[in-house]
């Protein structure tokens, strides 16, 4: 239940080659993220694997049988969508029984499951409320609950949290990934945020211009990046990237190193001066300006204290230097 | 702007607003005012009228003698028979350049909308005699078709337009959910869009009601809607004031009524959005 | 979104409509294209000889044809002044801050509403019948001779008795777009030290143009078309002082039973028509892209 295969998909509007070919295996039961910059393809992989596109090219395998000339309905998938896509003239209970209805379930079978659901999501009280009378994380929750009762062999979440409020965001990622845990099955999260990708997922698949840069687990993709994009997509904030003689001296194009592997040291071989300082308590994060090197992001320890102006000497760690052929390709 | 109006320009702008209204209002007071009283006072100076003595027997003359009613039936009938049919073509044909939007859906819409602007006496011969051949003049049915026509692109672009604003969203999840085309169409579109197709009803019965083009020509009596019947009062045929008031009074106070709830939709509707 | 399977149903759905209003556009245009080149009149029927571009000779030198014309332009015109001059004028007094603004609104909006055979004939027997018409009555308190609107001024009686019924669309449109200006931008030249004659200029009137332009081709769409006043108050007379380019068509096709030269005269009309309806499918178009 819930392995999805694709083979060489690809997809095209007109003459734009959005997708020019996929090859992806997901397991049964895998949280998988797909994760990449606006247009690159994300969605629309998403929207080819539930039926709602029909693709240029290529296979998709839904637990073994080809699904790609099916129906969306008949894909046994459920979606969960950005703007949550309730029907704002049904009660929520109805809004989680329709599935059920257009599948044919005699009524009793259908307040079964509806209710199950609503206790799993805490929606029971709210069950004979209309949409327009909900809040944003409970018009979520009702969303996912329509999808729960279908028992699918997957769901699809397209960026199912970027309307909800930072907070709330928080409650609702760390709720959906409690989901994944209790039900078990396979989830496919299409996401721009890269913190929700590295929090919830299993696998992270790296999207760019339609193309795969890398698939991987969170701290495969974190400690081992592939290339170029995936290093400076992953990580918060960004990878510094060192290009010239320094680069050189270290045998590649570019050198990378992340913000929180540089120490702020008395004997550092780095050197340069703080442009800008921010103090945020927990951290510091510092913009040092390193000459030849270009500009450096330091991640540093809440208690130091230094500003704008202030000059310092940074030493990369031991070992956590990534080096990048001219081509942006990862060195080993 | 939230900011303090002075109260005497406020005062100048109703006065003259409300003169201007009812000014223009007035021709519509007047015939409203003349129905209710008898032949003999509807002819006399202003003052004199109003002061006469009011009555309800003009409206019962022309209900009497008339055969009002039945008239009255069949601008219901028409204009209720146009839009149904009209909704019940113009529905799918909405629904698909909304939802389904080709490289052509564009070129289509104006295409439609285009058939409205010939002039109808460009066809006005060829559609005589075609009535006329096939037994269709002086017929409901056959006025009926002809309104359909002529209002079927209002009809379908506006539809088009409350349809566009339905989240495509909730459509796909519907489809997800296993919902295949009738019963997308029957328990998400349909519903989303009862105030859309309201609205729209609503215009195009009030456009019907109105034709005065196609209603004079095929129609002469047993047909005839009200504004065939009211032209018939058009030939001089002596002191007739107050039963033209009550007649006209009757037939246009429906659409009155309706027309004050539609003033969004018209905008919509005739404007072809290119105003918003 | 648009599947295959989607694709085709839509297809399907279409059709109704579309062959529908193909089979409007092309049949009955087209026969009345096939008349124009008989020589065709119902009171001879079986009669028809075919007669070349006679009927559109004919009608073009029908000594109608002219003033026809030329009715038809003052008549279209006329209305258009009125109703966009008064309606902007309105549409600006109804945007002011005034008590009851609902009531005026449906006051102003109402004559849109009156079927045009009903408006026609309160306005020829209410107010301008010589004898006991309101005006009438009004000379004669003010000691002055009734004028007998329609015999003296036909056309300029209709052109008030239409721009009666079409003002309150246009003052409804422009309101509208009245209404929908940026008040964020009015805001913004203020604090630029824009004073509100300034705003006038620069603001509300480049926003009105498009409207107002909207208003005047749909209008004149319509206005072509006006049958049934005149044919209610003075039947294209006296003469042909208000005959317009519709009403000689009515009249030569179902008055003089003069099929092929009806119809001609009604495919000059359909080529006048397409001239405005061609600017205003072109501003549709555009907006149609947003």
């Amino acid at each position: 239940m819930g392995k999805i295969t694709l083979k060489s998909v690809r997809k095209s509007f007109g003459d734009t080659h959005v997708i020019p070919g996929i090859d992806l295996e997901i397991n049964d039961g895998e949280f998988v993220v797909f994760v990449g910059p606006s247009g690159c393809g994300k969605s629309t992989l998403l929207r080819l694997i539930a039926g709602l596109e029909d693709t240029s090219g290529g296979t998709i395998e839904i637990d073994g049988k080809d699904a790609t000339d099916l129906p969306p309905a008949k894909r046994g998938l459920a979606m969960v969508f950005q703007s949550y896509a309730l029907y704002p003239h049904m009660s929520v209970r109805k809004n989680i029984a329709f599935p059920l209805k257009m599948a044919g379930m005699d009524a009793a079978e259908q307040d079964k499951r509806v209710n199950h659901a609503a206790k799993i999501l805490n929606l029971s009280s709210y069950l004979d409320r209309k949409p327009g009378q909900l809040s944003g994380g409970q018009r979520q929750r009702v969303a996912i609950g329509r999808a729960i009762v279908r028992e699918p062999a997957a769901f699809l979440f397209d960026e199912p949290l970027s309307n909800l409020d930072a907070a709330l965001r928080v409650t609702m990622r760390q709720e959906i990934s409690e989901l994944h845990q209790t039900l078990k099955t396979t989830m496919i999260y299409v996401t721009h945020d890269q913190v929700e990708a590295l929090t919830m997922a299993d696998k992270i698949v790296v999207l760019h211009a339609g193309v795969i840069e890398q698939v991987g687990s969170p701290l495969d993709l974190y400690r081992n990046p592939r290339n170029l994009f995936v290093a400076g997509f992953i990580g918060s904030p960004k990878m510094n990237f060192i290009t010239g003689p320094e680069a050189a001296k270290h045998d590649c194009h570019t050198l990378g190193i992340r913000p929180e592997h540089l120490d702020v040291t008395e004997d550092g071989i780095w050197e340069g001066v703080v442009g800008l300082s921010e103090h945020l308590g927990s951290d510091t994060f510092l913009k040092v300006e390193a000459g030849p090197l270009g500009t450096l992001t330091v991640r540093a320890n809440g208690e130091v204290d230094l500003h704008h102006g202030d000059k310092v000497r940074l030493s990369p760690q031991e070992g956590k230097l990534h080096r990048f052929d001219k081509d942006g390709k990862a060195l080993r | 702007m939230a900011r303090k109006v002075s109260n005497t320009r406020k005062t100048v702008i109703t006065a003259l607003a409300w003169t201007i209204g009812l000014l223009i209002f007035f021709p519509i007071l007047w015939i409203i005012i003349l129905g209710f009283k008898s032949e003999g006072d509807a002819i006399k100076t202003p003052f004199e009228v109003l002061f006469s003595s009011w009555t309800f027997e003009s409206y019962h003359e022309v209900q009497e003698r008339s055969d009002y009613f039945r008239h009255f039936m069949n601008s219901v009938i028409i204009s209720l028979g146009s839009t149904l049919i009209a909704l019940v073509i113009a529905i799918p044909a909405a629904w698909s350049m909304a939802f389904v939007p080709g490289r052509r859906t564009k070129d289509l819409l104006m295409w439609m909308l285009s058939t409205k602007m010939m002039p109808a006496v460009g066809v006005l011969v060829p559609m005589y005699l075609l009535f006329r051949d096939f037994g269709l003049l002086d017929s409901r049915a056959g006025l009926v078709g002809v309104l359909t026509l002529i209002n079927l692109p209002i009809v379908v672009w506006m539809l088009y337009t409350y349809f566009k604003e339905i989240p495509g969203e909730i459509l796909e999840a519907a489809r997800m959910d296993g919902a295949g085309l009738k019963s997308e169409i029957l328990y998400v579109l349909t519903p989303m869009a009862i105030p859309g197709i309201a609205s729209t009803l609503l215009l195009n019965v009030i456009l019907s009601w109105n034709e005065a083009f196609w209603t004079l020509q095929l129609t002469t009596s047993k047909a005839a809607p009200l504004t065939q019947f009211i032209a018939s009062y058009s030939s001089p045929e002596g002191l007739f004031y107050a039963k033209l008031s009550a007649a006209s009074t009757m037939a246009i106070a429906p659409i009155l009524i309706l027309g004050w709830f539609s003033q969004k939709q018209l905008v919509r509707g005739l404007t072809f959005g290119a105003v918003k | 979104m648009a599947t295959a399977h989607s694709r085709t149903a839509a297809r399907l759905m279409v059709s109704p409509a579309v062959i529908l209003l193909l089979l409007w556009m092309i049949v009955p245009l087209g026969m009345t294209i096939y008349f124009s080149f008989l020589r065709y009149n119902l009171l001879m029927p079986g009669m028809e000889t075919w007669a070349g571009f006679d009927n559109y000779y004919w009608f073009v030198n029908n000594p109608a044809f002219w003033p026809a014309l030329s009715n038809t332009l003052v008549l279209v015109v006329g209305v258009l002044a009125i109703t966009t001059i008064g309606g902007t004028l309105l549409a600006l007094l109804l945007d002011q801050p005034m008590w009851g603004q609902g009531i005026v609104r449906i006051l102003v909006i109402a004559p849109f509403f009156v079927m045009p055979t009903v408006s026609a004939l309160v306005w020829k027997n209410m107010f301008m019948n010589p004898v006991n018409g309101l005006f009438a009555h009004a000379a004669k308190a003010l000691g002055l001779q009734p004028f007998d609107f329609l015999a003296h001024a036909p056309l300029a009686s209709i052109i008030l008795i239409v721009a009666w019924q079409w003002l309150p669309f246009a003052t409804l449109i422009l309101l509208t777009a009245l209404q929908s200006l940026d008040r964020e931008q009015m805001d913004a030249a203020e604090m630029d030290g824009a004073g509100p004659i300034s705003r006038f200029i620069y603001l509300t009137v480049p926003h009105l143009t498009r409207a107002v332009t909207v208003v005047i081709l749909i209008q004149t769409i319509f206005l072509l078309s006006v049958f049934a006043e005149i044919l209610v108050t003075t039947n294209g007379g006296p003469g042909t002082a208000s005959t317009t380019i519709t009403y000689l068509v009515y009249a030569q096709s179902l008055l003089s039973f003069d099929v092929g030269g009806g119809s001609a005269g009604g495919i000059i009309a359909v080529i006048l028509a397409n001239i405005v309806a061609i600017f205003l499918m072109r501003m549709i178009g555009k907006n149609l892209e947003s």
